[in-house]
């Protein structure tokens, strides 16, 4: 089938098999390999892109679920302006390791900031817990987080 | 130790927290891995794997698959006829694809290669296989059984690299043992006021590096080439080189990140299966695990123990005893190893007049076992640190002030022979008792514990380094070391810029490409600051001193560098090239082993509900003992990494198996811990006494965190009231362990 969706702020359209998986045709068609594939089941957030701003699990997400929408993968978010606060605070947290969970984690916070939900280290804990670091021991993470969201 | 240049420098390039040379790329999405990269003319590969834990295979038809479009071939038992299929680093007991027999859930049967994922996976469920159920051996107990079946009847031959001396032939099941036997132990236990003991259990955990096991292969004629996500390639360049009868220097293995290691990717794994398929298939595959594939690629070891230990009644520790079954699966791996480090820390760093350990390595009907983070200590130090609690407690003692009386201090024999005690672990166990509040007061339900032993670490230490200073005065450094998230590119692009007397961010550290990599035997055991730092520093160290000849004077300053380098070569060209290299020769930690000794020192305090079982850690602490600190906030990095996977192993992870049928092999059902496992307070101190063999005094961290933190839980949880024999502290146990205790009246709350 005909898929026409904006990937990173560029249209895209291409053909896809009906049962294919974002994360695949994230990966595979558009060389967008910084979405990454772990468990496979929704579980650790490795693949999570930003679909019209919400963050999905693109391993259980059609691509033809993304028809007519707004794809966001690592990729696009780091040309954005703001990303270079995400980078410095990770950064100076050192809250990445491997560095395999850390795309994920990236877009996962973004789109909690931009909806200003995070108002407490505990929320910051509850609304992450989707995202796993086998790495880090998550506390660099919520350091970084808080500093984001200007939680002292 | 070659710190010549170090000397004359001021020290600005370690200690520091330099921020990670790999974050730009890791947070950009840039970083490659292996499942991210493209080899041309490459083909997709997929394993079909047993559905059973034992059997004959009868007849396996591949027929239908291979004629499926987009199919290249069908790898099976059947095409290894030109070569001894048969390899293992420690004991050559594993065919590279099931022959005749499959051992375990799990075990590849065939594999294919075709065009596209797609086309590889709808093939392998077009194979039909025949087998013939052989009745499973599920545990230790059944394979150590008098009369049990046997899981291999092969006679396997030692591997390249087991390391472990003289290697006994298999008894039956058991394919390793280790013994210690020091004093009159039968005496001592005799003549003792309090004996403690006790069985346990350890379940097998799964390391679950994030990114799963993931290669490209690519056979040219007798060359042999490797993308792999491998922690020791050089090692396994060698097994490589040795199934499939080429020359060492053909097979060339290149590594880029690693998403996650953790022992999961040490040795070899997937290499020689995709090794094999991309042989037959005369063209490059890749084989990228799923979640499921990894679990059963490698495990760590679950495990039976039974432990004693003697003590005075005024609490002074006398002897130990301990027997333990370590479960190694259907293949060694790196069982014997794993069994070796848990007898060594089976004792406990205690002043002990008597101890006797015995420890096996037994095949069972389950996937392979192999390294996870502080294996042995991990599995030992639980058990050992809860007798000495209930030693405390019968002769009323603190237990902070019993570890005090009887832990070994620096200088003492650790064990029989080899390295001396290089940590002050009394120290390190007062620090963290602190860090949880010990002297506080605690609510009811709210235990508190403290857990301490040492691991050996290091590995066997050969490494090599080169240090190429360019004719733009930036350094490279090519070092084997595998960057896995630890930090190593950082720390050791540190360690070369601070020979150099220059800022690290002109240094670049990538990852191994045998090609051009000089050797180093692993990235693993803590020992890559200690020992591949060690190469670099003297790597570094050269160009120096060939800068100072150049100079004819040792009185340079790094602004010199450029100029020196323009007069010796006469242009703007031309590089120094500075050698390293750390071998175990002469005497002290490099010749007589370990390297250093690893201090698994930590502490928790936790909390109770008696209605659902449930425990929850409030506080940890725990001690990075590493000499002197490179990266200061990459340690505490490391410890806290090792302290959640420490919480995972305590509390709640297990690989559940059902008559050698692993039932929870999806992270659904396997659970890791995520964000709300986070302890309100998680301290790690860092110790820095200079006592490291590494770089200006330092040595490794980064695994003793693991092997303490269950132990602290155990402890803290006995403490609030629950003693437990058996990992992990679920729910469920902890509440029927509560209900037994309220029927023996024990119940204290
Ligand atoms: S790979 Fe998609 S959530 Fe884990
Ligand atoms: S940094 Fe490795 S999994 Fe998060």
């Amino acid at each position: 089938m005909r898929l026409e969706l904006k990937v990173n702020g560029r249209d895209v359209v291409r053909e896809v098999k009906p049962q294919e998986l974002l994360l695949d045709f994230l990966r595979e068609s558009l060389g967008l390999t910084g979405a990454k594939r772990s468990c496979d089941v929704q579980v650790c957030g490795a693949c999570t892109v930003l679909v019209d701003g919400l963050a999905v699990s693109s391993c259980c997400f059609l691509a033809a679920h993304a028809n007519g929408r707004e794809v966001t993968t690592i990729e696009g978010l780091a040309e954005r302006k703001e990303f270079a606060q995400l980078e410095e605070a990770f950064t100076r947290h050192a809250a990445l390791q491997c560095g395999f969970c850390t795309p994920g984690m990236l877009l996962t916070v973004s789109s909690l900031l931009e909806s200003g939900e995070l108002g407490s280290e505990e929320q910051i804990k509850e609304s992450l817990d989707g995202n796993l670091c086998r790495c880090t021991g998550y506390r660099g993470i919520v350091d970084a987080v808080a500093d984001l969201a200007g939680i002292a | 130790m070659t710190t010549l240049a170090g000397e004359t420098t001021t020290r600005a390039q370690i200690g520091v927290s330099r921020p990670r040379r790999d974050a730009r790329e890791k947070l950009r999405g840039q970083a490659q891995f292996v499942g991210d990269m493209l080899v041309p003319r490459m083909l997709h590969g997929r394993v079909l794997r047993s559905p059973i834990a034992h059997g004959r295979i009868v007849s396996i038809d591949t027929s239908a698959a291979e004629a499926m479009p987009g199919v290249v071939c069908v790898l099976t038992g059947a095409d290894l006829q030109d070569i001894d299929p048969y390899y293992g680093h420690a004991i050559k007991d594993r065919p590279i694809i099931a022959i005749d027999k499959v051992r375990f859930h799990g075990e590849p049967v065939a594999a294919v290669a075709a065009e596209t994922p797609a086309a590889a996976a709808a093939a392998v469920d077009a194979i039909v296989v025949e087998y013939e159920e052989l009745p499973a051996i599920a545990d230790v107990g059944q394979a150590t059984a008098p009369g049990a079946p046997l899981v291999t009847d092969r006679e396997a031959k030692p591997g390249l690299f087991h390391g472990l001396g003289e290697l006994e032939p298999r008894d039956r099941n058991v394919c390793y043992r280790y013994r210690l036997d020091k004093g009159e132990v039968e005496a001592v236990f005799a003549h003792a006021d309090i004996v403690v003991e006790g069985e346990y259990e350890f379940p097998a955990v799964y390391q679950y590096a994030m990114e799963t096991h993931t290669v490209i292969a690519q056979v040219e004629g007798d060359e042999i080439s490797l993308w792999a996500n491998c922690q020791h390639p050089f090692l396994v360049r060698a097994e490589i080189a040795d199934l499939f009868r080429v020359p060492v220097a053909n097979v060339r293995i290149q590594v880029p990140y690693l998403g996650g290691g953790f022992g999961s990717k040490s040795y070899t794994k997937m290499e020689p299966l995709t090794v094999a398929l991309a042989r037959k298939a005369g063209r490059p595959v890749k084989i990228q695990n799923r979640v499921g594939e990894s679990m059963v690629t490698t495990r760590r070891h679950n495990m039976r123990c039974r432990m004693r230990t003697a003590a005075t009644a005024d609490g002074r520790l006398l002897a130990r005893e301990v027997t333990a079954l370590f479960d190694t699966g259907a293949y060694a791996d790196n069982g014997p190893r794993v069994v070796a480090t848990a007898g060594d820390a089976a004792p406990g760093p205690y002043r002990w007049e008597a101890y006797r350990v015995d420890v096996s390595c037994v095949y069972t009907n389950l996937a392979p076992a192999g390294s996870y983070r502080a294996f042995g200590a991990t599995h030992m130090q639980w058990i050992g640190e809860s007798q000495v609690d209930e030693v405390a407690r019968r002769a009323g003692v603190d237990r902070v002030e019993i570890r005090r009386r009887n832990l070994l201090t620096p200088g003492e024999e650790v064990r029989m022979d080899g390295k001396p005690l290089d940590a002050d672990l009394v120290g390190d166990v007062e620090k963290v008792a602190e860090a949880v509040g010990w002297e506080e007061p605690k609510p009811p339900l709210v235990g508190r514990g403290v857990s301490v032993g040492v691991l050996a670490a290091g590995a066997h230490p050969v490494s090599s380094a080169v240090c190429r200073l360019e004719a733009d005065g930036r350094v490279v450094v090519l070092v084997g070391t595998t960057e896995m998230g630890q930090g190593s590119r950082t720390a050791l692009a540190q360690i070369a810029a601070e020979e150099l007397g220059i800022d690290s961010e002109r240094v670049t550290v990538r990852g191994a490409d045998t090609r051009f990599t000089p050797f180093d035997r692993s990235t693993g055991a803590s020992r890559s600051t200690t020992v591949a730092g060690l190469a670099v520093q003297r790597a570094a160290a050269d160009i120096r001193e060939q800068l100072e000849r150049i100079a004819g004077t040792s009185d340079i300053d790094p602004d010199d560098y450029l100029a020196l380098m323009r007069k010796h070569f006469g242009f703007a060209g031309g590089e120094l090239i500075g050698r390293g290299e750390v071998a175990p020769v002469g005497s002290g930690s490099y010749a007589e082993g370990p390297v250093f000794w690893e201090v698994c020192v930590g502490a928790a305090e936790v909390e109770v509900d008696p209605d659902t079982g449930f425990v929850r850690v409030r506080r940890t602490a725990t001690v990075a003992d590493v000499g002197r600190a490179i990266n200061p906030q990459l340690i505490e990095r490391q410890d806290e990494g090792a302290t959640l996977q420490g919480i995972g192993n305590a509390l709640f992870e297990e690989m559940v198996y059902k008559e050698g049928m692993l039932l929870n092999d999806t992270l659904l059902d396997y659970r890791v811990p995520s964000f709300t496992d986070v302890p309100e307070s998680m301290t790690c101190l860092i110790v820095e006494n200079e006592d490291g063999p590494g770089p200006y005094g330092a040595k490794g961290c980064g695994e003793g965190a693991l092997a303490a933190v269950p132990g602290a839980i155990v402890n803290a949880l006995a403490d609030a009231g629950v003693p437990m024999n058996e990992l992990p502290l679920t729910p469920e146990r902890v509440w029927r362990r509560i209900q037994e205790l309220k029927k023996e009246g024990k119940w204290q709350q």
